[in-house]
């Protein structure tokens, strides 16, 4: 499963990496995302999770996505539901601690119709980290002795050849697409990230493709301006797409915090009958809008403006 | 002075939490009673205290009445001194910047072993729960405290599935399967305080909440637990650390 050094190398060196635009709508950036594809989600639980390019991709009815994310809330219940992927690696899956376990995860895995694979935290970070380095594993100090790396086949012990320290190895993981949403970035790639970045830059460098969806489209001479605000430079970059709203109804750091209320009814509605809510909630919402504007509306302006008026709260101390 | 009917028992999960935390140190906290907890002590007696948080938060301050749902929110970063890379800040553990790990658990062994992944058959599950999110991280790499409910179902022999690494089995296991620091320090729950014994790293009761007997904490735990002779008695909550607490949480989110 693990890619060659030398396809790595060369899958990068036949991407066109010049200063070009590759600003595109959503629907044209889906069919970057092959099925079967190993697709990384950035942003963390509830925050700047990619939901418009999600939604985009469930509508295409993309198949056998093999997903990885630091931490996975509704879209992971999402992409089981829809049928796009029956493979989630990640370290935690639920909507969020305050809404208790996920019924339609629990449902999925409890089955046996789909995988929630599990690693830890850092294991996850450090697995990204090694893919942008070109290396092929980490070592790392925690999981050994837990039955969370017992359960993984695909993990070393090795003591070290220079202490003869007992170290845990983890390989390199190298996605095939990363999907990331920004707060801002120009027509070329270039995206400034503001707050968490979770593990969004080690993922972006890590790809062999980053899919971009951005909360605006600022220009190059804005980038240029402040290039150290630079989190992923457009040279990793394959598309652009500008989607406001792109992370609801979770949240965007300094812009909107999660659409509390719509997660307090999706929660409700795949309580008693997860898999009859869950199928609800994809046909008003994902299969119903004609575009993204109306999904939006569906979640309600005073929903919007509520998550707004929170989120940009951050910037009043 | 306050009787025990005066609060309910996640405030003095809360209360007893923090004062086993110790100004100076770094604690890398889980939401809910672990960040209320560390909020309380860092606001009654130890202001030197630095919260870290897994979404990459260095030293934030919680603003009372906006606790965040989880630990990758915005929220979390309120005036914080840094923020960083998830990786970033889990590597803190590893190179040895944090003193103590705090979180609840859902199910615990005789040997401080967490399971927050699985219950049942592995192979099978009967429950497959949310897993271990940084739990694993943590408790591999730094002394720990873990906050939960006393209830025979949680205290068990032996977990179905080793989330978050306590003693494994016992003795010198945990160093030997390469984990060369941290472990568990104490298990704090609505009935007591636990800690493990030097040598074989079983649990042990080493202090009673007021009005608790030793009798109640054997029928609540689903294993022959070591009982200190010379047990302490816990101080009830005081009047200020409850008014701290329920101005941190005024809708009682975590402390209901």
């Amino acid at each position: 499963m693990a890619q060659s050094y030398l396809d790595l190398r060369a899958a990068t060196s036949a991407r066109d990496r010049s200063l070009r635009e590759k600003v595109m709508s959503i629907e044209e950036a889906t069919s970057l995302v092959n099925n079967g594809d190993s697709v990384a989600i950035g942003g963390c639980t509830a925050s700047r999770t990619p939901f418009a390019m999600i939604w985009a991709l469930i509508r295409a009815a993309k198949s056998d996505l093999k997903i990885s994310r630091s931490i996975t809330s509704t879209e992971g219940d999402l992409m089981f539901a829809s049928g796009i992927s029956n493979h989630i690696l990640t370290s935690w899956f639920s909507q969020g601690i305050v809404w208790g376990i996920s019924k339609v995860m629990r449902a999925y895995t409890e089955s046996n119709r789909a995988r929630f694979e599990e690693w830890s935290h850092m294991s996850i970070g450090l697995r990204y980290r090694a893919g942008a380095m070109g290396v092929p594993f980490m070592p790392m100090r925690s999981m050994m002795g837990s039955d969370v790396a017992g359960q993984l086949d695909n993990l070393k012990e090795m003591d070290c050849p220079f202490t003869g320290e007992k170290m845990l190895l983890v390989p390199a993981l190298n996605p095939d697409v990363a999907l990331i949403h920004v707060q801002r970035c120009d027509a070329y790639g270039n995206a400034q990230i503001d707050g968490l970045q979770f593990m969004d830059i080690d993922m972006a460098m890590a790809a062999n493709r980053v899919i971009l969806t951005t909360e605006r489209i600022v220009s190059n001479d804005q980038i240029r301006r402040s290039p150290d605000q630079t989190r992923i430079p457009f040279i990793a970059v394959e598309a652009v797409v500008e989607v406001p709203f792109g992370s609801a109804p979770h949240e965007c750091y300094g812009m909107y915090e999660p659409f509390f209320s719509h997660m307090d009814d999706y929660a409700s509605l795949t309580k008693t009958n997860p898999e009859q809510g869950v199928a609800e909630y994809l046909e008003k919402y994902y299969y119903g809008p004609k575009d993204w504007t109306e999904y939006l509306e569906l979640l309600g302006l005073g929903e919007m403006l509520d998550a707004t008026y929170r989120g940009r709260s951050i910037q009043n101390d | 002075m306050t009787n025990q009917s005066d609060y309910t028992s996640a405030e003095l999960l809360a209360v007893m939490s923090a004062r086993q935390l110790v100004d100076g140190q770094t604690v890398f906290a889980g939401v809910g009673i672990p960040l209320l907890a560390a909020t309380l002590t860092q606001r009654l007696q130890s202001p030197g205290l630095t919260i870290l948080f897994e979404g990459g938060v260095l030293g934030p301050f919680v603003v009372p009445g906006e606790l965040p749902p989880t630990t990758n929110e915005q929220r979390c970063t309120r005036r914080a001194n840094m923020i960083l890379a998830i990786t970033d800040v889990l590597l803190l553990l590893q190179r040895g910047y944090v003193d103590i790990g705090f979180m609840g658990g859902a199910e615990i062994d005789r040997y401080g072993n967490l399971n927050s992944s699985i219950l049942g058959d592995p192979e099978n599950p009967k429950i497959r729960l949310p897993g271990t999110g940084g739990g694993n991280d943590i408790s591999s790499l730094t002394q720990m405290i873990v906050t939960m409910k006393h209830e025979k179902r949680r205290f068990v022999e032996k977990v179905d599935f080793i989330t978050s690494p306590g003693f494994l089995d016992g003795g010198s296991s945990r160093k030997d399967s390469g984990l060369v620091t941290g472990g568990m320090h104490r298990v704090i729950t609505d009935l007591a305080i636990m800690g493990f014994d030097e040598k074989t790293k079983s649990m042990k009761v080493e202090a009673l909440h007021p009005g608790v007997t030793a009798e109640q904490v054997r029928d609540n735990t689903g294993f022959d637990i070591h009982i200190d002779d010379d047990l302490m008695v816990t101080e009830s909550p005081t009047i200020k650390e409850l008014e701290v607490l329920r101005h941190l949480d005024p809708e009682q989110l975590y402390t209901a």
